[in-house]
């Protein structure tokens, strides 16, 4: 096997640990769910269910890639859906603004963010952290500790359920998002940087990659995400709510992990992500649609992060 | 060789034997019928290339690898240890080039790492301070603090307390790997003396190293290993390095260290004006001029990377300028590469490569541009690129997306040196180019870093200059133009090479003798 096919194959397997998990698991429903789960309304409704953690997913795979890690992104999903609310409810604000205005917002947090680690030279975890109580508080501050309405636009119909054959925009946005991420991550200068940086940072410094500006640049990206994500759970929810996707930030890493990305950095990749918390869903519904409660849903997702990170230690023993 | 001790018993029996060693890795065979034995009191050399078998046959040992085929006898006993903990219980210790200390415990803690004696699960500080301050009082380290933490010692320190560890839970044989390629001529020769004791207190030791010089003052016996088989065996008596150096390579290596022609020096291209950086480098001028080698001879501890490293803005300057050609620079690494100055690091593994990313990423990470419009990387002009110096430097992997940490030591070197041909740098900062590397390797990068030097004959690129620093000097000797020497934290004024003997270094690095 050559140099080039043996990389293809490794690029290949790698994910197709995830997919492969993904496709037993869809099958395993398929068998024992009712048959209400394999339907393609269920299964736009998997993908519309999906769209909010795979959107912050796609910044945090960056700042997995580059060695980093970020707790504040449910913190900054729930901001940004008070910020959007606030500027259409009180500000009378054109969607399209306040739609703007809670994205920048989410961005603006990664920019203080990747300064903090950057700048104070502090452990990621500490400074996301505490970013996410700061967030968090600044968000109920906002909105007085109340959900704020807002009246009904467009942005509601981002994730609302189309016909069959017809998705919901903001699934597309996600896509579109993903493949734009991806090629960031695989095809350009700036991606082979991230991945040096998590790789090695001593080597990218020693290469001449401002490792600092690397690293602010993937926080502000994973921010700005994170805000985007903000944009869709608040056109499901309609209005602003300082306590919602508490713990979210749980659900994105895992994601990332399921999908073969590594937290001492250097790997991972899109199309992994995607498929994690693909895998997420799938459990979630078909487990709801087999009416069992809440607290196995809850044991078989853990199960299946754990079993994910031990396969993929085992796989890269044997390669 | 005054130094040299017999073995105590030219008769005693091997303590350890193994016979018929086979292992196979796949299709390929990475030994093949070894036998080797070491007796109490004996010091033996296991010598070879990166890829003759040592590594395998050290794993075997140690426990931590399989054979396939052949037998192990330890101390009459059939010798089969399923892990590396049941081959230290059984009295086997192998202490390999990446030390496993843990840096945030102390030296005591270290040394009874794994077996602190205690009381109803509460450590017995005493037992552990009079046992740790046994261990090093075999050693000869009686003065060394058993209560600091381990990540202030030096590297030879650190040695000295991987060895004691291994002493105090009873070892018998001893395994180095390389031990001294981190080490200056000081700490090596210290750590002789370490080893000399060890034997002659009925250790049986088997030390490997690139290091033939070493092995030929050091060593008892030796056992040479090529392609996987003993190439040769025997006493050292009457063995000279050439002669090692023949078996290792399968042919006669005449003059691996030949002195090189040296051409005309050109301008001053890079200055250092008083520069201080660190706790370690106090006080340094140089100039540097186009084409010219310059050597830094200097110990370890010297302060020779601190500099190498405050000229490449890795490190935070105290005082002083750096300039290349008339510019004053030194804000970053980036700037530095910028202006053409690059620098291959000692610690390859830490910080030279990226382990996991592949050999044409780690190749042209610090110039990622021109391979495609705005930003975009092409792969096929990638790897194009890596090919080219792949098949002019002859790196020996399978391809540009190779990952990296799969080369062996030397063609690693050779990507890493790569990268700074690739960069197209003027003035290359070189640590340690030859560590861990074999002979045949280094004998390529030192041609290398000569033709770096010439530039391209055919006149379409100038001569580079190169600051080579090297705890080796036999390698200075041979390569440079001029030489400096670095002594705590101070380089003194350059000289001629052909002024220095190997000797003469020695002593102005050791400060025996003003320099």
């Amino acid at each position: 096997m050559n140099a080039r096919s043996e990389n293809r194959f490794r690029s290949l397997s790698s994910a197709a640990g995830p997919l492969l998990g993904l496709v037993a698991v869809y099958l395993l429903f398929v068998a024992i769910a009712p048959s209400s789960f394999s339907t393609a309304a269920n299964i736009q409704t998997m993908a519309r269910q999906s769209t909010i953690v795979v959107m912050a997913a796609l910044g945090m795979t960056l700042v997995i890639v580059s060695g980093g890690i970020d707790l504040s992104v449910g913190s900054v999903i729930a901001l940004s859906t008070v910020v959007t609310a606030w500027l259409l409810d009180r500000g009378s604000a054109s969607p399209l603004v306040a739609a703007v205005g809670g994205v920048a917002t989410g961005a603006l947090v990664g920019v203080m963010t990747g300064f903090l680690i950057t700048r104070l030279r502090m452990a990621a975890f500490i400074v996301t952290l505490g970013m996410m109580l700061l967030v968090r508080g600044a968000a109920k501050g906002i909105a007085a500790e109340q959900k704020i309405d807002a009246p009904i636009t467009f942005l509601n119909g981002l994730l609302a359920s189309g016909g069959t054959w017809h998705w919901p925009a903001g699934v597309w946005i996600t896509l579109v998002m993903a493949v734009a991420v991806a090629v960031l991550l695989r095809k350009t200068i700036f991606g082979r940087h991230v991945t040096a940086v998590g790789s090695n940072p001593l080597t990218a410094r020693l290469c001449g990659i401002r490792v600092d500006e690397v690293k602010l640049i993937v926080y502000t990206l994973n921010g700005l995400f994170a805000g985007l994500a903000g944009l869709m759970q608040f056109s499901r929810l309609t209005v602003g709510d300082p306590t919602v996707a508490m713990g979210k930030e749980l659900d994105v890493i895992a994601a990332v992990v399921i999908g073969g990305g590594s937290l001492s950095g250097g790997e991972g990749s899109i199309a992994g992500t995607i498929i994690g918390a693909l895998i997420m869903t799938v459990i979630r519904s078909g487990c709801a649609q087999m009416g069992l409660p809440n607290w196995v849903q809850e044991m078989v997702t853990g199960t299946i992060i754990v079993a994910a990170v031990a396969l993929d230690r085992l796989r890269q023993k044997r390669l | 060789m005054a130094q040299v001790n017999n073995p105590r018993e030219p008769s005693a029996m091997p303590v350890f034997v193994m016979t018929g060693m086979t292992k196979r890795f796949g299709a390929t065979t990475a030994l093949d019928g070894v036998d080797f034995s070491v007796r109490p009191g004996e010091i033996r050399a296991l010598i070879g290339e990166n890829g003759a078998g040592k590594s395998t046959l050290v794993s075997i040992l140690a426990g931590a690898g399989k054979h396939d085929e052949g037998t192990m006898v330890f101390d009459g006993r059939p010798y089969r240890p399923a892990s590396p903990h049941d081959a230290r219980k059984a009295g086997v210790a192998v202490i390999y080039q990446e030390l496993s200390l843990a840096d945030h415990m102390t030296v005591e803690e270290n040394i009874c790492l794994g077996m602190e004696p205690g009381r109803f699960g509460f450590v017995d500080t005493e037992a552990m301070r009079r046992r740790a301050q046994a261990a090093l009082d075999q050693l000869g380290h009686r003065d060394m603090r058993t209560t600091q933490q381990v990540r202030h010692l030096s590297a030879a320190e650190r040695q000295v307390v991987e060895i004691a560890r291994a002493l105090s839970t009873g070892c018998r044989v001893i395994v180095l790997d390389e031990p001294t390629s981190g080490l200056s001529g000081d700490d090596s020769r210290a750590l002789f003396s370490v080893l000399r004791r060890l034997a002659r207190q009925g250790c049986a030791v088997v030390y490997i190293s690139h290091f033939l010089e070493e092995v030929t003052g050091l060593c008892h016996t030796f056992t040479a290993l090529r392609d996987g088989r003993v190439a040769g065996s025997g006493k050292l008596d009457g063995v000279s390095v050439e002669d090692l150096a023949a078996m290792l390579v399968g042919r006669r290596s005449d003059a691996m260290l030949s002195r090189r022609t040296h051409g005309k020096p050109g301008d001053i291209v890079l200055t250092v004006d008083g520069l201080a950086a660190g706790k370690r480098l106090r006080l340094a001028d140089l100039a540097l001029r186009r084409g010219e080698i310059l050597g830094i001879a200097g110990l370890l501890g010297s302060g020779r990377t601190e500099l190498l490293r405050a000229i490449f803005a890795l490190d935070p300057v105290v005082r002083g300028d750096v300039r290349v050609g008339a510019y004053s620079v030194g804000a970053s690494p980036s700037e530095m590469l910028n202006h053409g100055v690059g620098l291959l690091s000692e610690d390859r593994k830490g910080e030279g490569l990226a382990a996991a990313m592949s050999v044409a990423d780690n190749m042209t990470l610090s110039r990622l541009k021109g391979f495609g419009f705005a930003g975009f990387i092409s792969s096929r002009s990638q790897n194009a690129t890596t090919q080219k110096w792949i098949d002019a430097l002859r790196i020996r992997c399978a391809g540009p997306l190779q990952n990296v940490h799969r080369l062996s030591g030397g063609n690693q070197q050779k990507v890493a040196l790569a990268r700074l041909l690739h960069h197209d740098v003027d003035v290359l900062l070189l640590d340690e180019p030859t560590r861990g590397i074999d002979v045949a390797s280094k004998a390529e990068v030192y041609r290398l870093i000569a033709s770096m030097a010439e530039g391209d004959p055919a006149g379409s690129r100038s001569p580079r200059s190169v600051l080579l620093v090297s705890s080796h000097f036999p390698e200075l000797l041979a390569v440079c133009d001029r030489i400096a020497v670095m002594k705590r934290g101070e380089l003194y004024p350059a000289r001629a090479a052909s002024e220095w003997t190997e000797h003469g270094l020695m002593m102005a690095a050791t400060g025996q003798e003003a320099a």
